[in-house]
């Protein structure tokens, strides 16, 4: 008879969103069942709510909320840490510690993880090395499984890239960049009412995670020289290089966290002939505060085009 | 016609007196200092911050504006924390935008980096030598080592003096010496003689009075407003007060590197929660081990690192049976919630200590 296959959960939350294509691959290449928890629901918060300190971010919160609902369905669940890509840059200090805040939060959970801290000497490629081992004795097999998911994981990313480029040449409608987290912009609570909602106001969005990540970097040097948060350079880069055909842009957060809160401050005072909005997403938020927000960037977006098409 | 220098930078506890006494042994330039904080620099801070920034960069910001009103052209940011290096390029940004002229410095780094800052010095004060601007720094580095240790032992047994306020005043005298200095010999001669000083002020210290450790994150630790005057409060009580943060410990202790730290804080951890995350979790568990009473641990409202270790914090005080006291700080912090939910948590530590030795007394 054949062995059961290893269930590894992946929570559909935080960095699952950046790297879905890089981790689903790479355990399904190494024969897992591969479960992600589904779309989050008010379930999922509540339980978030539940296991969370209080202060933490609403994105975090919302992981806890997947990481719960994945106890007891699988036998693993994958929970990575992600701390820098290089000497000069780091993540979001939350993404040092999840690991360890999930099992000291959990006491019934087997993770798994990988370490990627550059600064460290801990690279991406040696920890999936070992990653993989502890699932599959064959190194080869190991290897093939991440070169393939890595290959798949930048190969979707080019994809993306190309295919809203395509759509910013071709468009004729108000096009607004949304700049914000992957797993903030499409978690089915923060970000989905958002972007469904500027979708029913025949609005083009534009993903700012979507740019290409090398390209968005070094332009992002020149909105703001010192920072030093990789996820936040990576959006902020695509409004210097979209700038020129966009229509507005929205800062889309959720509360409190730490990073947006001085990068879309600086940017605020920084940019200048591009209309901005800011929305901050709680967890008490109601739909209706938000789409009349929305309602009203749009008209003015509008009057402001129409003003510049006369 | 070139412009007279006036220097300032940010208050932190009483750390104003080491930097102060370097910026004059090596830059030839006068000092502003800002204003003690009050309430009124907190307001200022916060009204022209982001909203929800952690609030030492509120208070560094408030700090910067009144010493610009006070004619200040430099200004120096230095700090640790996990946003303190993105602090300055936004704060110089507000401060422009708020029509402010001036040059502004940054030193931040979670390194000593001599070289790199004698450069930016140099800019100020072509005159200065290697030589005079590394003797400063060693002077500096001594001058906090004695700075810490005099207030540790003031730490532990304020609140146990006899006559109110001597404490205070002993401090006050060391503080005014203590930045005239020059020379390691003087530090040295004002050493000695406030170490026996500070011996001969009369205390009255139970051998088992109530003993809590502050652990959390280094600004609130450092900065008494920021907290409310949380030390004194427990002094207040007749508690005894450890807390292992200090600049000596930040900047030159062994025990602060990361992997040793890290070391302290199995099986909690196993990597760097970020900032000083890890040392909450290692003292945490180093004062529990102790037999301490409790612990207290503070952050700004928000501060990621510090919730972070929270999760972690609540194992260490299930394992160990120690209670812990957990408080946020920002611009709206009210005092009187403070005090009073110190002293709920103060009544909770006595009630315990009693249990104890009854059932000690029954075995
Ligand atoms: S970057 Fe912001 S939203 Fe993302 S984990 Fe950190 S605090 Fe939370
Ligand atoms: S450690 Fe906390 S207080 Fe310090 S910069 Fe980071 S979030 Fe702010």
């Amino acid at each position: 008879m054949m062995k059961d296959k290893i269930k590894v959960g992946i929570p559909r939350g935080l960095l699952y969103f950046k790297h879905e294509v890089l981790w689903k691959t790479f355990f399904e290449e190494l024969g897992c069942n591969v479960v992600v928890s589904p779309e989050t629901n008010k379930e999922n918060l509540n339980k978030g709510i539940h296991y969370s300190i209080d202060e933490s971010c609403l994105s975090a919160k919302i992981y806890m909320g997947h990481v719960d609902w994945l106890r007891n369905k699988v036998d693993y669940v994958f929970v990575p840490r992600i701390a820098s890509y290089s000497k000069q840059n780091q993540t979001c200090t939350k993404f040092f510690a999840m690991p360890d805040i999930v099992e000291n939060t959990f006491k019934d959970i087997k993770i798994l993880k990988y370490n990627l801290d550059i600064a460290n000497g801990k690279t991406e490629r040696a920890g999936f090395i070992k990653l993989g081992l502890s699932l599959n004795k064959n190194i080869v097999k190991v290897l093939f499984a991440y070169r393939k998911a890595k290959y798949k994981q930048l190969e979707n990313e080019r994809k993306q890239t190309k295919e809203q480029e395509d759509i910013l040449e071709k468009t004729d409608k108000i096009k607004i960049l949304i700049v914000a987290h992957s797993y903030n912009i499409y978690d089915k609570l923060i970000g989905f009412p958002v972007q469904d909602y500027l979708k029913k106001l025949n609005i083009e969005v534009i993903y700012a995670d979507k740019a290409s990540k090398d390209e968005s970097i070094r332009a992002s040097y020149k909105i703001s020289k010192s920072l030093y948060w990789i996820y936040n350079q990576e959006i902020l880069g695509a409004i210097e290089l979209y700038k020129e055909k966009i229509d507005g842009i929205i800062f889309l957060t959720t509360f409190p966290c730490g990073p947006d809160s001085l990068v879309n401050d600086l940017c605020i005072r920084k940019i200048k002939n591009i209309p901005l909005s800011y929305i901050l997403i709680d967890e008490l938020q109601g739909e209706a505060g938000i789409h009349t927000r929305l309602e009203s960037f749009v008209d003015i977006i509008t009057a402001r085009r129409l003003r510049l098409c006369l | 016609m070139s412009v007279e220098y006036k220097i300032s930078f940010p208050h932190m506890g009483n750390y104003y007196i080491p930097i102060a006494t370097f910026v004059k042994n090596t830059l030839n330039a006068k000092i502003c200092l800002p204003p003690k904080i009050t309430k009124k620099t907190l307001e200022l801070g916060t009204k022209h911050s982001p909203d929800f920034v952690c609030v030492p960069f509120k208070y560094n910001l408030g700090n910067y504006i009144e010493a610009l009103e006070n004619g200040a052209n430099v200004l120096i940011q230095a700090g640790g924390g996990c946003r303190f290096g993105y602090y300055s390029e936004v704060q110089e940004e507000i401060l422009r935008n708020l029509g402010y002229n001036f040059k502004f410095f940054n030193i931040t780094s979670r390194t000593f980096k001599p070289l790199l800052y004698y450069k930016m010095f140099k800019e100020i004060n072509p005159m200065l030598t290697i030589k005079n601007f590394l003797y400063s720094f060693y002077l500096i580095y001594k001058q906090i080592a004695v700075l810490d240790k005099f207030e540790d032992y003031i730490r532990e047994n304020i609140g146990f003096q006899i006559n109110d306020g001597d404490f205070k005043r002993l401090e006050k005298k060391f503080h005014d010496e203590l930045i005239t200095i020059e020379k390691i010999k003087d530090l040295k001669s004002i050493s000695i003689k406030y170490t026996k000083l500070l011996k001969e002020v009369p205390i009255n210290k139970p051998n088992d009075c109530l003993r809590v450790g502050i652990v959390g994150e280094i600004y609130v630790l450092m900065e008494p407003f920021s907290s409310c005057f949380l030390e004194e409060e427990l002094a207040k009580k007749g508690i005894e007060v450890k807390r292992y943060i200090n600049i000596s410990y930040l900047l030159f202790s062994k025990e602060h590197k990361k992997t040793n730290t890290l070391k302290l804080a199995k099986p909690y951890l196993q990597y760097n929660i970020g900032a000083d995350g890890v040392d909450s979790v290692a003292h945490s568990k180093v004062l529990a081990k102790k037999g301490f009473d409790g612990i207290i641990h503070i952050k700004p409202f928000g501060c990621t690192p510090e919730i972070n270790c929270m999760p972690i914090l609540e194992k260490i005080s299930e394992d160990y049976k120690i209670p812990i006291l957990y408080f946020s700080f920002d611009s709206q912090t009210s005092e009187t919630g403070v005090k009073t939910r110190l002293e709920a948590f103060h009544d909770m530590l006595l009630m315990r200590k009693e249990k104890n030795k009854k059932w000690k007394e029954l075995t």
